[in-house]
């Protein structure tokens, strides 16, 4: 075994100078040697495809550093070596097998320097060898390449690769993309149809990007039909929404078929250069402040042959008329931009019914949120009648114990767990605390109640402010929650927001269970039902007020932690959501756990159904849910769900 | 037995009386006219709490005296700024632009004259056209009809939905403050046309008076603000005192009693509540050109809500308890956040005014409803030795809701 490695190592030794001179790879580069040392783009072509297409092992190598300007070239003998500089000279590799094959001075080795057009015709020879590279890592590098910056000369390697393709992945990738390149690029129409018809439906941005150019058109005019060779799109009449009169003058204009009109402003500066006496083309500079004495002073100015004519509007018109306008495709090929148009109609369908399902989805999560603010106004408002407005300043509190808890625990997941407990207590505690020092004295007088939990919550807002500053605090949710579930290309949620749609639905249970399965439920529906005579059952109704409160208080300030896990944490968290907090109660139907479910549906998606058809104005999108609800609330003043006989309180 | 308005209202004489002597002494002291010992600035904010007065009348009519909670009365006083400053921003940039292009050595069609006006307006929103609702910017009769008839027609619209479907109580309350919420939504978005949150500005200088200085120009509009007060308050003072006042009153305090007894209280309430939107309208357009600005969030729901706290606090169901609520709360506020108010040391801590006022403003609202829900007004019951009965505890008016120490007054 010794004596095996020991003859190899010396055949090696004395194989290397010999295959120095004589290797394939070199005797390849000395046939193209002319083409190589003459560096022009326009003539390199057949030594870098010789280079590609010749098998060798070091080809690729030789290509890659030939890219990277480390080619360098002998002066004596012409031959091509690598070179690294060693001190004061360089120290020569041989290009086939990477041996050291002796030294050079700098004067002696010539450095090959390709130009930008050079480097990317090897570049692209290059992607042959990364798509076939044993690393998939790379062939997939080589892939992104392809699909950030295709050209047409991709299309045969990437072709070539997919037959020896070994991971599936991979494959599926290469085939799409090769779709892809052939629309684009391939000479064969037929072949092109067929993959743009395989793309119809498609959600991919890239197909869409691929066959937007087919379709993409520009605007000309003849005087005839236009002409067979052209591929049309459509014939517009001027005049028209798509086509103004104006615009198609402009096409006029351009094409050189009727003199350019002098817009009102240039004419106004050619009668300004002109002022003789006061006058201007025989008309007083006084009187010129119509536009029919304007264009009588520079007709007259024309005449004189001072500026140039203008184009009258009879010309203008009759030009217009006896001119065709149309659009025409880039693409000649009508069958082709017939079938892109096609794939295009069915995307767009398909691409409509998923923003369908995006939206959906989003405004499940606007309404989970609502939910959430106005699940603990349910309770204080909805069962015990007592309208809070430091309801919204409940939910700050909320957010601004989760970001104190976060200054101390620094693991975001524990933070959380701590936090959502204690902004509870802390919130009944302050709900319990305001329901025995103001609410209870203000009882039967709701719009008393109003205004003086107004007043705690500009108060509260204040200190909120004083302590925390004016700038918005981060909320930082847990790295498990950060990202988003992606279905596709375009419907896409994040887990946020499932978070928060789960911890939505958990507060309709736990309402649920505590009102309908456990004792403080049973009591607080009796006492709201009738204070006098609960109270002559035993139950005591100012404990349970206070409790009521206190539960529906921290819950809001659990929603607050929730809330502000997405939305900045500043002092004006709470009043961002209270009126909203309020409509969903009085839409769903006050004191109906359900219908505030509802409530809070019917306005999340009523918002973003609104936001869809003027997506870049939600202010506009509330403004007319705000509408909207008033509307509502004409024609079902009670809410969705309304109360009946002797709940109803009236 | 028939009495006279006057004999009924002993309080409007004393308070136009009150009023007289007040404008009489600022007019004096200010600078415009007088020694100069009150700065203009301090006469504009004199003159600006006189039509937060009178738009607390107003708000007083709709809530003290017909309990009607309305969250939205700033909404209608900010129309009214809005309406009025249309034509002084679109008159004064007429001005502006005439006089430039004046310069120019071919004199300006009237279509570049409202281009370049348009333009001067709505650069700074990216537009130049004029929307809609400036179609009557360029006249001053047709604006200040507006200022009346905008927020008094939304007021019907609004009331007229709001009232036939029986929405009542802290629901009104909710459904006011959403049209609030909405309007000033509106009016944040750039194209609503009134310049998005940029507001309209520039107010302070009124076209035609350039020649005229501030200092005097402040002191007219203190004056005219000391009449609509005037006027405010002998009209609602009229509004109350007969028949009608009683009949708003009973609709206070027990709806269906009244509409049993065959009131229309539907209309009575739209009466009062459209009224009150036009006063409010008319405060507002007397407030902006002495603020000099306007924008959407001077009318966001909080603005009305303060507005019910200064009542609150001045005393609601009485007149001159608003007054007093709006000129003592407002001029406190201003002392209190312009930094005027020397800082609090107890020692451990400075207490800043300017930080620390809206807390002490909030608690003390929720102590004047708990303790005295008749307000700063009802020390003059004190004075007159009116006082509420004593029944120890036994239940005192006809319903639960309802202001009952004023049904038990003797």
């Amino acid at each position: 075994m010794r004596i095996l490695v020991a003859a190899l190592s010396f055949i090696c030794l004395i194989a290397l100078p010999v295959s120095a001179q004589d290797s394939p790879i070199q005797q390849l580069l000395q046939e193209n040697r002319t083409l190589i040392e003459q560096s022009s783009r326009r003539t390199i072509g057949p030594a870098i495809d010789a280079l590609r297409d010749s098998g060798l092992p070091a080809a690729q190598a030789v290509l890659e550093k030939w890219q990277a300007r480390e080619l360098w070239q002998r002066k004596s003998d012409g031959l091509f070596f690598f070179a690294e500089r060693t001190g004061d000279g360089y120290r020569l590799i041989d290009i086939a097998t990477g041996a050291d094959v002796g030294s050079a001075t700098g004067g002696e080795i010539e450095q090959l320097k390709p130009n930008s057009g050079i480097r990317a015709l090897i570049g692209v020879a290059l992607v042959q060898f990364q798509l076939t590279d044993p690393d998939p890592a790379r062939r997939m590098a080589a892939l992104d390449a392809i699909a950030r910056n295709a050209e047409a000369a991709h299309l045969a390697p990437l072709r070539a690769s997919i037959a020896t393709e070994t991971d599936p992945a991979l494959t599926s990738r290469k085939a799409r993309l090769e779709r892809l390149l052939t629309i684009s690029y391939d000479d064969e129409p037929d072949a092109r149809i067929a993959a743009i018809e395989s793309f119809a439906g498609d959600l991919g941005v890239d197909a869409r990007a691929a066959l937007n150019p087919l379709v993409a058109t520009t605007r000309a005019v003849t005087a005839g039909d236009p002409p067979a060779t052209e591929n049309v799109a459509r014939r517009l009449a001027p005049g028209s929404d798509v086509l103004s009169e104006a615009a198609a003058h402009a096409l006029l204009v351009e094409a050189g078929l009727v003199a350019p009109r002098i817009s009102a402003s240039d004419i106004r500066a050619a009668l300004a250069a002109h002022v003789e006496n006061g006058q201007v083309g025989g008309v007083p500079v006084a009187e010129l402040d119509t536009d029919a004495a304007r264009e009588r002073a520079y007709a007259a100015l024309a005449a004189a042959g001072l500026v140039p004519a203008t184009a009258t509007s009879a010309e203008v018109a009759e030009a217009l008329s006896s001119h065709v306008f149309y659009e025409r495709y880039a693409e000649t090929d009508p069958r082709v931009t017939e079938a892109a148009n096609a794939a295009l109609d069915a995307i767009a369908l398909k691409v409509g019914m998923n923003q369908a399902a995006d939206l959906t989805l989003d405004a499940l999560s606007l309404a989970s949120i609502y939910f959430l603010a106005a699940i603990g106004l349910a309770i204080t408002f909805g069962v015990m009648g007592v309208i809070n407005m430091a309801h919204g300043e409940f939910i700050m509190m909320g957010a601004y114990t989760g970001y104190v808890v976060q200054q101390f625990v620094p693991d975001y997941t524990l933070s959380i767990l701590i936090a959502l407990p204690l902004a509870f207590a802390i919130t009944f505690a302050a709900g319990v605390a305001m329901e025995r020092l103001v609410i209870r004295w203000l009882y039967n007088r709701p719009l008393e109640t109003l205004l003086a939990t107004f007043g705690i919550s500009i108060a509260l807002q204040q200190l909120a402010k004083n302590i925390f500053g004016t700038q918005a605090r981060p909320l930082t949710s847990p790295g498990w929650l950060d990202g988003s579930l992606v279905v596709n290309d375009i419907v896409s949620i994040s887990y946020i927001r499932i978070a928060i749609f789960v911890l939505a639905l958990i507060f309709l249970g736990l309402f649920l269970f505590i009102m309908r399965r456990t004792r403080l439920g049973l009591e607080v529906r009796a006492v709201t039902q009738n204070p006098r005579m609960a109270a002559s059952m035993g139950i005591n109704p100012d404990r349970i007020n206070m409790l009521t409160f206190g539960l529906g208080s921290g819950i809001a300030g659990v929603a607050g932690v929730a809330i502000g896990l997405y939305a900045k944490v500043t002092s004006e968290l709470g009043q961002d959501y209270i009126v909203q907090s309020f409509m969903t109660v009085v839409v769903g139907g006050v004191g109906n756990i359900w219908g505030t479910l509802l409530g809070a549906t019917l306005i999340g998606f009523l918002q973003k159904g609104i936001e869809w058809f003027n997506p870049s104005n939600t202010l506009a999108a509330q403004t007319y849910m705000i509408l909207f609800i008033i509307l509502f609330i004409q024609f079902r003043p009670r809410g969705i769900i309304a109360l009946r006989g002797r709940a109803a309180g009236d | 037995m028939r009495q006279s308005f006057i004999a009924k209202n002993p309080s409007v004489l004393i308070f136009l009386a009150l009023l007289g002597l007040f404008t009489l002494a600022v007019t004096i002291l200010g600078e415009g006219l007088g020694i100069g010992l009150i700065s203009t600035s301090f006469v504009k904010t004199l003159g600006k709490t006189l039509c937060l007065c009178l738009v607390a009348i107003a708000m007083d009519l709709v809530w003290g005296y017909a309990g009607i909670l309305s969250l939205g009365h700033f909404a209608f006083f900010g129309l009214g700024g809005y309406m009025i400053g249309m034509w002084l921003m679109y008159a004064r940039t007429e001005l502006i632009v005439v006089e430039s292009l004046a310069q120019a050595e071919i004199p300006p069609t009237p279509d570049e004259i409202r281009d370049a006006i348009g333009t001067q307006i709505f650069g700074v929103v990216g537009g130049s056209d004029f929307p809609l609702v400036w179609a009557f910017a360029h006249s001053l009769p047709l604006q200040l009809a507006l200022v009346v008839l905008v927020p008094g027609l939304l007021a019907l619209v609004f009331g007229w939905l709001a009232f036939r479907s029986r929405v009542t109580g802290v629901y009104l309350s909710i459904l006011t403050q959403a049209m609030t919420l909405a309007l000033a939504l509106y009016l944040f978005q750039n194209d609503s046309g009134l310049r998005g949150n940029n507001g309209l500005s520039g107010l302070q200088n009124i076209p035609g008076a350039g020649d005229v200085p501030q200092s005097l120009m402040s002191i007219r509009f203190f004056w005219a603000s000391a009449a609509a007060l005037a006027i405010g308050y002998v009209v609602a003072a009229f509004v109350v005192s007969g028949k009608f006042g009683s009949v708003i009153r009973g609709i206070r305090d027990d709806e269906a009693r009244v509409r049993f007894l065959g009131y229309s209280v539907e209309g009575y309430k739209l009466f009062v509540f459209t009224l009150t939107a036009v006063i409010a309208g008319i405060a507002g357009a007397l407030y902006y050109p002495q603020a000099g600005i306007i924008n959407p969030a001077e009318i966001a729901p909080i603005a009305s809500i303060y507005l019910a706290v200064w009542v609150a606090i001045g005393g609601r169901g009485r007149l001159y308890g608003a007054v007093i609520g709006a000129g003592f709360v407002s001029l406190l506020s201003t002392w209190f956040t312009g930094g005027q108010a020397p800082d609090l040391n107890v020692g451990f801590y400075t207490v800043k005014w300017v930080d620390w006022w809206q807390v002490l403003l909030g608690l003390s609202f929720v102590l004047v409803t708990l303790f005295a829900p008749k307000g700063i007004g009802g020390l003059f019951d004190l004075l007159t030795g009116r006082r509420g009965p004593d029944r120890h505890g036994a239940d005192l008016g006809p319903g639960a809701g309802s202001f009952r120490e004023k049904e038990a007054e003797q």
